[in-house]
């Protein structure tokens, strides 16, 4: 079970790299065919430490990105269970095609962990920056899709996806995230988690727009109105029974992603709801693409802020 | 298998004529290399395609399906019948291979350049397990325009993966015409020779010159092997044999008399 902290959300101590590395460690002492793949991003992602406890199961590919894919593909013909990463740009958009036809639609096992998600690319800019790649890799048949909200939980879905077959895509940020979860809370893939309850709106988010969802929804509570909030972490499959429930019970739904509003939680909920009379407004990014500056610069830039909540639960209550 | 590469050829024509098209030249000028290697070189074990011990075969020029296809029925991993569905509503013999669909078949491959990755990424699996089992690929000439090749091989030649031979049919035709015209290559042999792997050319239409440059192959320690063969697209099929629309034909009813004359000919050559 999942246990939001009783304290007041901060940043935790533990990067999400760290998680990284020390999890697949754990895990690669008790499962052998896990190997772990970079294309030049060790150093990004810190797996130092996993290189230096399993490196025989440890490929350093290069920079090929779409051959990684490929060799990810043969490694999973042959048992194994690849982890593979790169910046979720190169993991999704730059691999596409190999991701969604040697290892989707030929029906294999892969983990790939896209880092520096949406604006946490901060200063590698626009190139770097994705806001596409959940909406890419949702458009894969039977892949699992799910954005990670803090390291507990990253930790934890890592384990659970390593006895998991099939194509997983994991969107993290690489550095640390607010803590959100006691230490070993577990999650269950294809349920969200309402953090609170409220019933005059509901804000659905993943990733760092949950800490904003939690801070929206504490201001409009001084101001007598109830705002409930959900982590929607497995954007695939969503939680559509959660989504039409709260569709029922409040007067609004809002949803908060670090992504471009077209493909990803915004899209994936009002999908969800075609069938249901419901409100749904999406905060996100709006259709553009990605640039540099510090994360809290363009936060405000994107408006990926709980300001930005609050005007829109308030302009449409 | 006696004259198992003519047997292929009866095949292919015959499935492709039952559908009426196909890619009948990519199929027809890989025949005496998959003779080669299902008849005399492959461990493998129809009944139970899935022998974790059984060497592979990763078809990246997914187009050329039927002729793996004939050689499979011919080898016992289904019923011969089952080649008459190819591209048939729900079929298990799709143009290009699908791992999930067909018996024997290692990969999925069809979008051109991907199959060389896999085959590299089975046969580091089999170096990191251990294990002894060899990985075979075959690549269009025209194929390696498509630059994760590349990447393929270099990733390749680093690891020293000497349990990966690599085929490149070198029909010298891609679909819009000759590849020397779309997009020149040069001398494969040299330009692979610099990238660290074992490089031979051989005629890929002589079944003995073949399984020597195979067998060499096999026994160069530390690198991977490429056999470029010496190939003509659509061999066999005399009147669409380098043919610069042989790729995937459409046939003519004159075309179709013409085909079952050659099926007749290899029939009474068994």
């Amino acid at each position: 079970m999942s246990i939001l902290l009783k304290q007041v959300p901060a940043l935790a101590k533990e990067e999400m790299r760290k998680v990284y590395s020390n999890t697949m460690s754990e895990l690669a002492n008790e499962n052998k065919n896990i190997v772990l793949m970079e294309a030049d991003l060790m150093g990004a992602i810190a797996t130092k430490g996993y290189m230096d406890a399993h490196p025989d199961r440890f490929i350093n590919v290069g920079i090929m990105e779409q051959h990684m894919m490929g060799l990810a593909a043969g490694l999973s013909v042959r048992g194994m269970v690849p982890f593979v990463h790169t910046f979720g740009p190169f993991a999704t958009r730059r691999s596409y095609d190999q991701v969604f036809l040697s290892l989707g639609y030929a029906g294999l096992n892969a983990k790939i962990i896209g880092s520096d998600a949406g604006i946490s690319a901060s200063h590698n800019g626009g190139t770097h920056m994705p806001f596409e790649d959940i909406g890419l890799m949702r458009l894969i048949p039977n892949a699992t899709v799910l954005e990670m909200s803090d390291h507990v939980m990253f930790d934890d879905v890592l384990k659970q996806v390593t006895d998991t077959y099939g194509l997983h895509y994991i969107r993290i940020v690489r550095k640390n995230m607010v803590q959100l979860y006691e230490a070993g809370s577990k999650f269950e893939i294809g349920k969200g988690i309402t953090l609170r309850e409220g019933n005059d709106a509901v804000i659905i988010a993943t990733g760092i727009m949950i800490a904003e969802a939690l801070k929206a929804s504490e201001e409009l509570k001084k101001e007598g109105i109830n705002v409930g909030v959900v982590d929607m972490f497995t954007i695939k499959p969503l939680d559509t029974k959660l989504v039409k429930e709260l569709a029922k019970s409040t007067k609004l739904i809002v949803t908060a992603e670090n992504h471009n509003i077209i493909g990803g939680l915004g899209s994936a909920v009002l999908e969800a709801l075609e069938d249901v009379p419901s409100k749904v407004k999406r905060v996100g990014v709006n259709d553009l693409f990605g640039q540099v500056g510090p994360q809290d610069f363009l936060q405000e830039e994107y408006k990926l802020t709980s300001k930005e909540i609050i005007r829109v639960i308030k302009e449409n209550l | 298998m006696e004259n198992l590469d003519k047997k292929i050829r009866i095949e292919i024509i015959k499935m492709l004529v039952k559908r009426g098209f196909g890619h009948i030249g990519g199929s027809m000028s890989v025949v005496e290399l998959l003779a080669v290697l299902y008849g005399e070189v492959m461990n493998v074990d129809p009944k139970n395609p899935n022998w974790e011990e059984r060497d592979y075969l990763v078809l990246s020029k997914g187009h050329a399906g039927p002729a793996l296809y004939s050689t499979l029925a011919l080898k016992g991993f289904f019923d011969k019948e089952m080649l008459m569905t190819l591209n048939e509503p729900h079929t298990n013999l799709p143009s290009h291979c699908d791992r999930q669909k067909t018996p024997g078949i290692d990969m999925t491959t069809g979008s051109l350049g991907q199959g060389l990755s896999a085959a590299v990424g089975i046969a580091q699996a089999i170096k990191l397990q251990g294990k002894n089992n060899r990985v075979f690929t075959i690549v269009g000439d025209g194929e390696l325009q498509e630059g994760q090749c590349f990447e393929a091989l270099q990733y390749a030649a680093h690891h020293e993966l000497d349990n990966l031979v690599v085929f490149v049919d070198e029909n010298k035709l891609q679909l819009d015409g000759y590849t020397k015209d779309i997009c020149k290559q040069g001398d494969l042999v040299t330009k692979f020779n610099t990238f660290d792997l074992h490089t031979v050319r051989c005629d890929g239409h002589d079944m003995k010159a073949i399984k020597e440059s195979i067998n060499n192959a096999l026994v160069t320690p530390h690198k991977p092997s490429v056999i470029v063969l010496d190939t003509i697209k659509a061999k066999g099929v005399a009147f669409l044999e380098n043919d610069l629309g042989n790729h995937h034909v459409r046939f003519t009813d004159e075309q179709i008399i013409l085909l079952n004359e050659i099926v007749k000919e290899l029939e009474s050559e068994l």
